[in-house]
């Protein structure tokens, strides 16, 4: 019997829970460091707190990758090499910010070249708060997204590609010059 | 003309549990980098996730027609490299398509996956892409020599070129071919180094040089595919390199032992070394492994 409550968008096959399953025991992050944030990952990769027991390791290209650590503060010119970065990365993907700058500007929020709010350019998964947040807190935070993918709720590209005239007004806000076509494949 | 299910069957068997083993052994590989560097590691069937993630994910890129055959070519290659290595010695399931001169037709059909994968990726226009590539040929030109002139000698010494032929005469364990002649063993073992790709070899791929190298510009499942051909590929060589040198196996069981102890011997060299530059894989490959490999012709032919 198919449970009336559940309705037709939201009802997941075994294809679905088998897909999300290896989803989220192998999140490839992409290596692209933003900001000062961009330090506490090598322990959280290396034999101390060892992430890859999560199935979490390094990818070495966009294309490849699965997950876009926003590491701290987001200066408006890495912002376009971000959406670029972020738009040639192939679905599904999730972006986890990283710090207080990524939430609220932390301690740049009156900087003039820094943004403030993440979620305001790009689709946010996870936040991870602290400043910095210390490996441990990071790999919580992993463990956040793992479970949302599993759960199926971390479809942060979907809304992306929904609400993409709403992110590109906001992103051309902040970069004057768009000089890049309409998306970055 | 009747057709031999059996056969096919074993075919099909063979290339299914190759890549299952395969990815095994490269999870189990991970699990004993990490213990090394004093870490708890991931779950030994982390590739087989990984694989299947990448094949669920989505893709929308497109270079050409020939990005898209790259990675069909691969596994293609390695699938027929592993379809003519007979699995088991005097066994009517495995020994799948062996004839009479496999051992000459390996040594071409082996450079069939690393010709595809430079096709596709040479279309993505990449320039980490095309450096890969061509450190990739200068490697395969590296070790090709060693390799062959191992096998040459083998053939010469044993006047075969049938696999099954070299594995009738490796009865017992002191006439393994590691004992009759050691010095094409040390040609084809040091070969061998290269050919997995492990480090001080890992040149082609080298993550932090050359952002992966030829796959950089294949995501998803295009480098599904790529993965799903090196899992079948390492699996091909390790079968090659057991029947040709340990003596091949009686079963399943024996067979998993001696390959699994043989991919640690590339393992655990890689894990303490650093990697090399290419002229310097080059240079030792056509140094010491290169002169071991004519000393055992030379002896052969004696």
């Amino acid at each position: 019997m198919m449970n009336p409550n559940i309705n037709e968008k939201d009802k997941r096959r075994i294809r679905d829970i088998v897909q999300d399953f290896a989803r989220k025991h192998s999140l490839w992050v992409l290596a692209y460091g933003t900001g000062c944030g961009a330090i506490e990952i090598p322990p959280t990769m290396t034999s101390r707190y060892d992430a890859e027991r999560f199935g979490i390791r390094g990818s070495a290209t966009p294309r490849q990758a699965d997950v876009l650590l926003i590491t701290g503060y987001l200066a408006t010119k890495t912002l376009k090499r971000v959406i670029r970065t972020y738009e040639q990365m192939q679905a599904p993907k999730y972006v986890i910010g990283f710090g207080s700058c990524t939430i609220n500007g932390g301690m740049y929020w009156d900087s003039y070249n820094t943004i403030n709010a993440l979620d305001r350019y790009l689709p946010v998964d996870v936040y991870i708060n602290g400043c910095m947040p210390r490996p441990e807190s990071v790999i919580q935070g992993f463990i956040k997204l793992q479970s949302l993918i599993a759960e199926g709720k971390a479809d942060g590209a979907d809304k992306y590609q929904e609400n993409l005239e709403w992110y590109r007004e906001n992103q051309k806000k902040i970069i004057h010059n768009w000089k890049m076509p309409d998306y970055n494949w | 003309m009747d057709i031999n299910w059996i056969k096919i069957l074993g075919l099909i068997v063979t290339v299914v549990m190759a890549f299952f083993t395969g990815a095994l052994y490269g999870g189990l590989a991970r699990v004993v980098t990490a213990r090394i560097q004093n870490r708890f590691g991931p779950p030994a069937l982390q590739n087989l996730f990984d694989i299947i993630k990448l094949y669920s994910k989505k893709t929308s890129i497109n270079h050409g027609w020939m990005q898209h055959l790259g990675p069909v070519w691969a596994i293609t290659a390695s699938t027929t490299t592993l379809l003519f290595i007979p699995i088991l010695r005097d066994s009517t399931f495995f020994t799948n398509l062996s004839f009479d001169g496999d051992l000459i037709f390996l040594m071409y059909i082996m450079v069939f996956g690393s010709l595809g994968m430079a096709l596709g990726a040479g279309q993505t226009g990449n320039p980490n892409s095309a450096i890969g590539v061509s450190r990739g040929l200068s490697q395969l030109v590296g070790y090709k020599v060693p390799f062959i002139l191992s096998l040459v000698a083998l053939m010469i010494q044993f006047q075969t070129t049938n696999l099954n032929d070299l594995l009738a005469v490796q009865d017992s364990f002191i006439h393994w071919n590691i004992f009759q002649s050691p010095f094409a063993f040390l040609a084809g073992i040091l070969a061998f180094l290269g050919m997995m790709g492990y480090k001080p070899f890992d040149i082609v791929f080298a993550p932090a040089e050359i952002a992966s190298g030829p796959p950089s510009e294949f995501g998803s499942k295009y480098l599904g595919m790529m993965l799903t051909s090196r899992s079948i590929f390492t699996f091909a060589k390790l079968v090659l390199f057991v029947n040709i040198f340990f003596g091949g196996a009686d079963n399943i069981f024996i067979l998993l032992i001696k390959t699994f102890l043989l991919y640690m011997i590339p393992l655990l060299i890689g894990i303490v070394n650093p990697r090399f530059r290419t002229e310097q894989a080059v240079r030792f490959f056509w140094g010491f492994p290169t002169a071991f490999g004519i000393i055992a012709v030379i002896l052969a032919a004696w």
